[in-house]
């Protein structure tokens, strides 16, 4: 039985390097039944090897990642498999399959994990092209004919078709227009709305942050952190962070540079 | 760093990658044992390794029939043996060159197309969304890929093998003048069906080299334009070291099986 207060994800104590290079140290991370998370900080911060961490994409150097309280390195490998399907994943650059149709793309998860004869397939593919406001007439599309709004259209609906839990956005709205991006930010309160499911979202957007976020959480890079400070620089609610004391907050969240161009030629 | 240092290095880099491989293709090998392909999903590969190769597999065979032609019948006038050019072709052809440069055309064809393929996939994150989509990456790319290559590529072989015997046949007899009866009495005394099956055994193994070393770098691709354009490159590269390699080691092989084995029991 899996108490309400207990996270549906977690990092505790996680780190993780890539070579000699360390990105993540010492990560603590719970993340709540419900809630929309939304993970901040600068390019090269490790906002994404976190969301990666969390579904097991990859895994920590050290530390533990838990699901429902449970570490996932306790499970086997085909039970990580079922578990990971209640996570729903939209990529940076949506992902898609270029060799594949739209139709192919949404309905591949559907394909791989069920027996669902293909008409209840076909349904549920335009269902959910629908709830992310594309109709049926993309369907037969490849990805490369698709506009940058409408691809991570499509990597929202395939993310959906297995109705997931948990949906972890990469950068929604990089790359896109302000219309496209608001379109984007008010798919994620929809969809929230519409299957109360639990959010993570990784963006350097304020305007998503303020619409979509219950909880804010920055990431400072390591490589301009000291051996005893926290990378988590910053916790709590979006209006906080204008305010907070720590300038590297209130300037991120801002968008001032102050220093940091002097910083960067001094590097 | 002294020279020293970084011949370690060099070595340390090869056993790695050596290493990395050989685990990589016993995972694929485990997934393959594991579970069937999807029609689907091999169907596609396997026209895209086999079909689509069809006219540059042509290409080979004939130039390699007739540069065999052009190249031999010279020394064989010299010693007035210009009939027996039919086997000097033909057996160099079944036994030798065909299956390794169709192998090295292949290489080039699909291998590098494979790793370019796969590499994109890697930097534009669609091997991890087959992860998050409950498909496992190994199962789903490399697995299909192996078995088009390991069945393909020696039909691929044979097929070369076809169109250079043709090719041979005819510069020979229609430009080079050579009797057509002599051409073909001296091909049948000299080529064996062992010749053909050693040429079609090492082709097997050529095609898995080739997708294994191909899926490989592009699993391991780095990110941007230039970590695909290394991989595509290095796919290449280390594919033409596998197959001169296999080459090699199953020639020697296949020499000692012949004398245990075939000739003993009389076989053709």
């Amino acid at each position: 039985m899996i108490a309400s207060t207990t996270p549906i994800i977690e990092l505790r104590d996680v780190s993780r390097h890539f070579g000699i290079q360390p990105v993540l140290r010492d990560i603590t991370l719970p993340v709540y039944r419900g809630e929309t998370l939304v993970l901040i900080g600068e390019s090269g911060c490790g906002k994404s090897v976190t969301m990666k961490l969390m579904m097991n994409l990859l895994q920590p150097s050290s530390g533990e990642v838990l699901w429902d309280g449970r570490p996932v390195r306790e499970r086997n490998d085909k039970e990580i498999t079922r578990e990971r399907l209640r996570f729903g994943y939209l990529f940076q650059g949506a992902a898609l399959f270029d060799s594949l149709t739209v139709y192919e793309n949404v309905a591949f998860g559907l394909r791989q994990n069920t027996t669902m004869p293909e008409p209840e397939i076909r349904d549920v593919v335009v269902n959910r092209l629908r709830d992310v406001g594309l109709n049926a007439n993309v369907c037969e599309k490849k990805p490369a004919q698709l506009s940058g709004g409408m691809r991570k259209r499509v990597g929202l609906a395939r993310a959906l078709a297995l109705e997931p839990e948990v949906i972890l956005y990469d950068e929604p709205t990089t790359g896109l227009d302000p219309i496209m991006s608001d379109v984007i930010n008010e798919l994620i309160l929809q969809t929230r709305a519409r299957r109360q499911v639990t959010s993570i979202v990784v963006t350097h957007d304020m305007h998503t942050v303020r619409k979509v976020a219950d909880r804010v959480v920055m990431f400072y890079p390591l490589a301009r952190l000291g051996e005893d400070e926290s990378q988590i620089i910053f916790e709590g609610d979006a209006e906080d962070a204008y305010d907070f004391d720590d300038p590297r907050v209130s300037r991120f969240v801002r968008g001032e540079a102050g220093e940091r161009l002097m910083e960067l030629a001094a590097e | 760093m002294t020279p020293i240092h970084h011949l370690g290095q060099v070595i340390l880099e090869a056993v790695s990658l050596v290493g990395d491989l050989v685990l990589f293709g016993m995972d694929m090998l485990s997934w393959m044992v594991a579970r069937r392909v999807r029609g689907a999903v091999l169907w596609p590969v396997m026209y895209q390794v086999g079909v689509l190769s069809i006219p540059v597999i042509m290409v080979t065979g004939a130039f390699i029939g007739m540069v065999l032609a052009v190249q031999t019948y010279d020394q064989l006038k010299m010693m007035h043996m210009e009939t027996q050019i039919g086997s000097v072709i033909n057996l160099t052809l079944v036994k030798e060159l065909g299956p390794v440069l169709a192998a090295l055309m292949l290489a080039g064809r699909v291998g590098c197309a494979m790793a370019a393929e796969l590499g994109t996939m890697r930097v534009t994150e669609q091997i991890d969304a087959l992860t998050a989509l409950g498909a496992n990456p190994i199962h789903h790319l490399v697995v299909p890929r192996f078995l088009a290559c390991v069945l393909l590529i020696p039909m691929l072989t044979l097929f070369a093998d076809g169109v250079g015997i043709l090719s041979g046949w005819i510069f020979s007899t229609q430009i080079l003048g050579v009797d057509s009866f002599h051409y073909w009495y001296h091909s049948v005394k000299f080529a064996s069906t062992w010749d053909v099956m050693s040429g079609a055994v090492k082709s097997v193994f050529f095609g898995g080299a080739i997708a294994l070393v191909a899926c490989h770098r592009g699993f391991r691709s780095r990110a941007g334009a230039e970590g695909v354009g290394r991989a595509a490159t290095e796919a290449f590269v280390y594919s033409f070291i596998a197959i001169l390699l296999i080459d090699f080691m199953l020639g020697t092989l296949l020499m000692r099986l012949y004398y245990v084995v075939w000739l003993p029991f009389g076989l053709p």
